[in-house]
């Protein structure tokens, strides 16, 4: 038996029969896709690269789902009895549970954890409270980002980390690699991706989401607040409720064994307490847009630096001063002396701003690129994000947005443009 | 990228515009090769625009295909009157909250009145995608083209086969 997995079953965290990937051993087998072997392919894609399925598959075609292949897996990009707008704003109302088994979690072990993660990424580690995380970035060499992703510093002597499903091939190639090196010069490091077959993550979002959850829960939800993390049991099912997400609503993200997927969702549309529904990948890229909240692959990627796509708050106090971040140099350097082209959020008027499109200024000038937009269901206008040349980067600057070439007017706003809706435990303190 | 792979159709946009503004009908009568016209039957595009003709002018919609796959259509952006519109080639656009769909004229010719409610309220190609939900009508400069069309048996039948291919 590894260390590592010896470490999670002493302090319970929930692991299937046949544990997780190690990464030394077969790093990229991840999820055999029980829709492969099965059910009737999509054709397109079917040939070349198979669409993995989550363990929850079968559950969304039996619920109507349309399926779509997204980043090698084939994931509901709605359901057929709302339509986008419809489950869109009901997340905003009440609580949407959305399927998130395709992203990448992974547990990162031994007692030079902290230090090994601060050497891939920006965030100060090493302060972070336990059962407490952060948004962070993994960076490159150049400044560029790798990915973003969520760590949380357990109290039970690991991290657990949540990548995004397109990036993970590349980061559990770059983390492995990492890890081997550290550990060949003497560090104790260990990382391991877990399964799809074995392992589920679901995000439940909605201000009606702890009312709902609380009915399954012995831990308090109101011991934990936004970015906190416990492993617990929800309505008899192990799993590790972790206070985040990607709508800007109150939320959690529960990663649970994937066996208990199925069941667990089953029981959370049944709810008494809340009106759940199931959302897709639709709803979840228009509630991120309203929240500010970047899609990798859109609006950050190797090329952007987080001082350039306005995440500088990521990097840590300490870490500012001490720097030893993959470009290091060049981000404290861009933070010094400042960066020629940012990331804003805008509002526009008539024909919906897309990615790809080109901004000007009101003289026609070009100074910059949308890298993702949609009209705002909450809002009733459309609402972009761009990167721009720095002087036209400030709140309130009049843009013109090329659309099938015809220019809408727009104007930089503050982010996020719904406003966020976290639970930040005023007066509570986390267990 | 990943995040773009379930987008549909957001395009470049190569538009045909003719601002002359000026509608021009013929003289003489046309004449129409196909028979089943008289009828006033809708004609189908695989590209998921109707066609139905009256005399020399044909409307234009999408189909409840088309409108489904779309979702809630939340702006409509069609060809002005006086605009020459070419059979095959954007013309406009509809879009939803997930992307922006080109329409493609099923027709080449020009641009007799567009739907100003439709526009107005995009809703209305959802609820009544036939009917009080038409984009636009069009002046014909060649009905022979209406020959390369689909009676609606025919699309409903090509309908069929990429539901089959989606499942």
């Amino acid at each position: 038996m590894s260390s590592l997995r010896r470490i999670l079953q002493k302090y319970g965290e929930t692991i299937g029969p046949r544990g997780f990937c190690r990464p030394n051993v077969k790093p990229l087998s991840v999820g055999v896709s029980r829709a492969n072997q099965t059910a009737k392919k999509p054709g397109k894609v079917a040939k070349e690269t198979k669409p993995k399925a989550t363990p929850l598959y079968d559950f969304h075609v039996s619920h109507k789902a349309k399926m779509v292949d997204f980043a090698g897996w084939q994931m509901p990009l709605l359901y057929e009895d709302q339509s986008i707008i419809d489950s869109h704003l009901h997340t905003r109302k009440h609580v949407s549970i959305f399927d998130v088994s395709h992203m990448q979690q992974a547990i990162v072990s031994g007692n030079d954890r902290l230090e090994f993660l601060e050497s891939v990424c920006v965030s100060d580690v090493k302060n972070c409270p336990e059962n407490s995380g952060q948004l962070s970035l993994l960076t490159n060499e150049k400044g560029g980002i790798i990915d973003d992703m969520i760590f949380m510093n357990t109290s039970r002597g690991y991290l657990h980390i949540v990548l995004n499903a397109g990036c993970a091939k590349k980061d559990m190639e770059h983390l492995s690699r990492k890890v081997a090196d550290y550990q060949r010069s003497g560090k104790a490091v260990q990382i391991a991706f877990l399964q799809s077959e074995e392992r589920a993550l679901l995000a439940v979002q909605g201000p009606e989401m702890a009312q709902v959850l609380e009915a399954g829960t012995s831990d308090s939800l109101i011991k934990l607040p936004f970015m906190h993390t416990t492993l617990t049991t929800l309505f008899n099912f192990k799993c590790r409720i972790t206070r985040c997400g990607y709508t800007g609503e109150d939320g959690v993200e529960i990663s649970c064994l994937a066996k208990d997927a199925t069941p667990l969702c089953e029981t959370l549309l049944a709810s008494s307490k809340g009106k759940v529904k199931m959302a897709g990948l639709a709803a979840r890229d228009s509630l991120r847009l309203e929240a500010g909240l970047c899609l990798y692959g859109n609006d950050i990627d190797e090329d952007v630096s987080p001082v350039e796509a306005a995440l500088s708050w990521t990097i840590g106090k300490r870490r500012r001063n001490e720097g030893g971040f993959p470009g290091s140099e060049v981000i404290l350097g861009q933070l010094k002396n400042g960066v020629s082209m940012k990331r804003v959020g805008i509002v526009s008027s008539g024909a919906p701003a897309r990615q790809g499109y080109p901004v000007t200024d009101q003289e026609g000038k070009p100074i910059g690129k949308i890298t993702s937009g949609c009209p705002s269901p909450t809002l009733g206008k459309n609402i972009s994000m761009a990167y721009v040349e720095t002087p036209s980067s400030k709140n309130g600057t009049k843009v013109n947005i090329r659309v099938r070439n015809q220019d809408v007017q727009g104007q930089v706003v503050k982010m996020p443009f719904v406003p966020a809706n976290y639970y930040h435990a005023k007066g509570h303190v986390a267990a | 990228m990943a995040s773009t792979v379930w987008r549909v159709g957001v395009a470049c946009f190569h538009r045909a515009t003719d601002v002359t503004g000026r509608i021009s009908r013929p003289t003489s009568r046309l004449r129409f090769s196909t028979s089943s016209f008289a009828l006033a039957e809708r004609l189908f595009t695989k590209k998921h625009e109707w066609i139905l003709m009256d005399k020399e002018e044909g409307t234009v919609g999408i189909t409840d295909y088309a409108q489904k796959a779309l979702g809630d259509i939340v702006f409509a952006q069609l060809p002005d009157p006086g605009n020459e519109v070419t059979k095959g080639v954007e013309c406009g656009a509809l879009e939803s909250v997930k992307a922006a769909s080109e329409i493609y004229s099923p027709v080449t010719g020009t641009v007799i009145e567009k739907n100003v409610a439709a526009e107005e309220k995009p809703q209305l190609i959802n609820k009544s995608c036939y009917k009080d939900g038409w984009l636009y009508k069009v002046h014909l400069s060649d009905p022979s083209e209406l020959d390369a069309l689909m009676k609606e048996k025919g699309y409903d039948d090509f309908v069929k086969a990429l539901q089959d291919e989606d499942h």
